[in-house]
């Protein structure tokens, strides 16, 4: 079953034609890997699909819904979440509460009416439950995530590689149903590479389809069961990992064409 | 003696309350306003212009006060919400500086640079409180019902702040491309900071023409919007206690040279003392003298609600 596809999905910058009629489906309940050479568009595919950038042209479906130009609030709120390039964690506040964030609209105990925002002002009057049904869930990623031990601490001051880890986990503890993942192994040593694919496989077998960008090709041709290329804006193939690394279209765009 | 002290304690009632107001805007949303004198000019014009006019119970003007300024805060808010950091703090000033040209040049209704000076004592549930003329205890009472409000106004942003509501704002200062990829609707918070702390802002200005009973423009110069500032950033942004410790600290030193009448210190030596204190906070501990305070979430899980309590 497809969860997302898109239809001739097109990014203009200027001139620049970041996303060049990109048609993409991505199958529910599969790991599915981005990759292209620098500047082909991947982190931009990515913003036109979870809102953060809106697309000139094409469009977007998400559970036949279609989301194309919709607020990316909205967004995260069907079902999708995202990571991002650069870590972008709330430094400041403690890694529990970075998680408790991502359950933010998850609950909503007392409904005097639809407005949620009412809700939260009418019900503050009683946010024990409400609260302690935030904190009962963030506890339970953090301790999916072995960060049971730095919960009280402040997310800035967290090696790195748990920095991305913690980003995981708080966009896993908006419930989602797909996870954008962009170049989660970057910076991590192999090692640490090697825990993320176990990690990234363990999601997958919770029922979360995972769409990711990487440029580590060992990570990405041994989790993902379809690879998607783009280069300039286009996509140039799609398949099977096998299939993609004999493809000589890919091997052109990466390490161009032979004399 | 007396009399002086009980005058320091309401200016510090009511610059807590601006402060703490002021602290949800610019400490936990991360939107630095700087038109807060205006907010609280608008609640004290407000509650001038009905009381002289209407004579009306004071707990209804205090709350039509707090409302209108809370509109006014949900106009400057909707326009500049695309703004960040100083160019926020720039549209902000603009506001600022639009409302004291508007309240010095509608003569009919605000009677201009001139002030309005003829308000009447308060009125609540029929029973008149004193002229603040009339001796201490008539001091005493004003300064216990302006304590009142201020412990009213930290419960109230204290519980936003434990609840997901303040989370989010939180989420907002720290990042809001973050915030906004979490499902949290940023325009709308962001909103909803500025109104409440808006209309916080429009209950200090309120309670403060109550117990002065005479205003004019000059009550609330941007002087005063960088004072609450400067308070708020001296306890530290983020944290309601720090706000209350600050105004314990700047309020004195602003009033107290000026009411003891110290003729070697010409009024104008506590910008002096702001300008430094800005400038040491911001070298030496840019956090504040507090900081911001973790929450202890097992604490606030684990405390048994108000209604629980009383089942």
């Amino acid at each position: 079953m497809t969860l997302i596809y898109t239809k001739k999905l097109r990014k203009e910058f200027g001139g620049v034609v970041a996303l060049d009629d990109v048609d993409l489906c991505i199958e529910k309940g599969s790991i599915t890997g981005l990759i292209g050479p620098n500047g082909a568009g991947k982190t931009t595919l990515f913003n036109n699909i979870t809102g953060l950038d809106k697309p000139t042209s094409g469009m977007v479906f998400f559970n036949e819904k279609n989301i194309t130009g919709v607020s990316p609030y909205k967004i995260t709120r069907c079902g999708i979440a995202r990571t991002f390039q650069n870590i972008r964690l709330f430094k400041e506040m403690t890694v529990l509460e970075n998680i408790m964030i991502g359950r933010h609209f998850k609950s909503s105990h007392i409904s005097f009416s639809n407005n949620r925002s009412l809700n939260a002002l009418i019900g503050f009057f009683n946010i024990k439950k409400e609260e302690n049904d935030i904190y009962r869930t963030s506890k339970k990623w953090l301790s999916f995530f072995n960060l049971d031990n730095f919960h009280d601490e402040l997310a800035k001051n967290l090696p790195y590689g748990r920095q991305k880890e913690l980003e995981i986990a708080r966009a896993l503890a908006t419930d989602p149903e797909i996870l954008f993942l962009d170049e989660p192994a970057a910076g991590l040593n192999p090692k640490e590479t090697d825990e993320l694919m176990k990690l990234i496989t363990k999601i997958n077998e919770l029922g979360i389809t995972i769409f990711l960008i990487e440029h580590d090709m060992k990570l990405i041709m041994n989790i993902s069961q379809k690879v998607i290329v783009l280069n300039y804006g286009k996509k140039i193939a799609e398949g099977t990992p096998n299939k993609i690394q004999n493809d000589p279209v890919v091997i052109e765009a990466y390490l161009g064409k032979e004399e | 003696m007396l009399n002086l002290l009980i005058i320091v304690l309401i200016y510090i009632c009511l610059f807590c309350i601006l402060s703490l107001s002021l602290n949800l805007i610019a400490g936990y949303t991360g939107l630095l306003s700087l038109c807060h004198a205006s907010f609280m000019s608008i609640g004290a014009y407000t509650t001038a212009i009905i009381m002289t006019k209407f004579n009306a119970d004071f707990l209804l003007v205090l709350l039509l006060s707090g409302i209108l300024a809370s509109f006014f805060g949900i106009i400057i808010g909707l326009p500049t919400l695309r703004l960040k950091g100083d160019y926020l703090a720039i549209a902000t000033l603009g506001f600022g500086e639009i409302v004291v040209n508007i309240i010095i040049n509608w003569e009919s209704l605000t009677r201009g640079a001139r002030g309005i000076h003829d308000i009447p004592t308060a009125k609540i549930f029929n029973y008149r409180l004193m002229p603040k003329d009339a001796g201490i205890l008539s001091k005493v009472i004003y300064f216990l019902l302006i304590l009142i409000f201020l412990v009213l106004t930290y419960a109230f942003i204290s519980k936003i702040i434990k609840s997901r509501f303040g989370r989010a704002l939180e989420a907002i200062r720290e990042d809001e491309i973050a915030a906004v990829s979490m499902g949290i609707n940023i325009t709308k918070y962001k909103v909803f900071s500025f109104a409440i702390g808006a209309f916080f802002a429009g209950i200090a200005g309120s309670l403060f023409s109550i117990y002065f009973l005479s205003i004019s423009p000059g009550n609330f110069t941007f002087n005063i919007s960088i004072m609450i500032l400067c308070i708020v950033v001296l306890g530290g942004m983020g944290n309601n206690f720090a706000s209350i410790l600050g105004a314990l600290i700047v309020v004195p030193a602003y009033y107290i040279p000026q009411l003891l009448n110290i003729p070697f210190i010409p009024p104008q030596f506590n910008q002096i003392i702001f300008g430094l204190i800005l400038v040491l906070m911001m070298i030496f501990r840019p956090q504040g003298l507090l900081g911001r305070k973790k929450p202890d979430f097992e604490r606030i899980i684990k405390r048994k609600s108000f209604f629980i309590r009383s089942r």
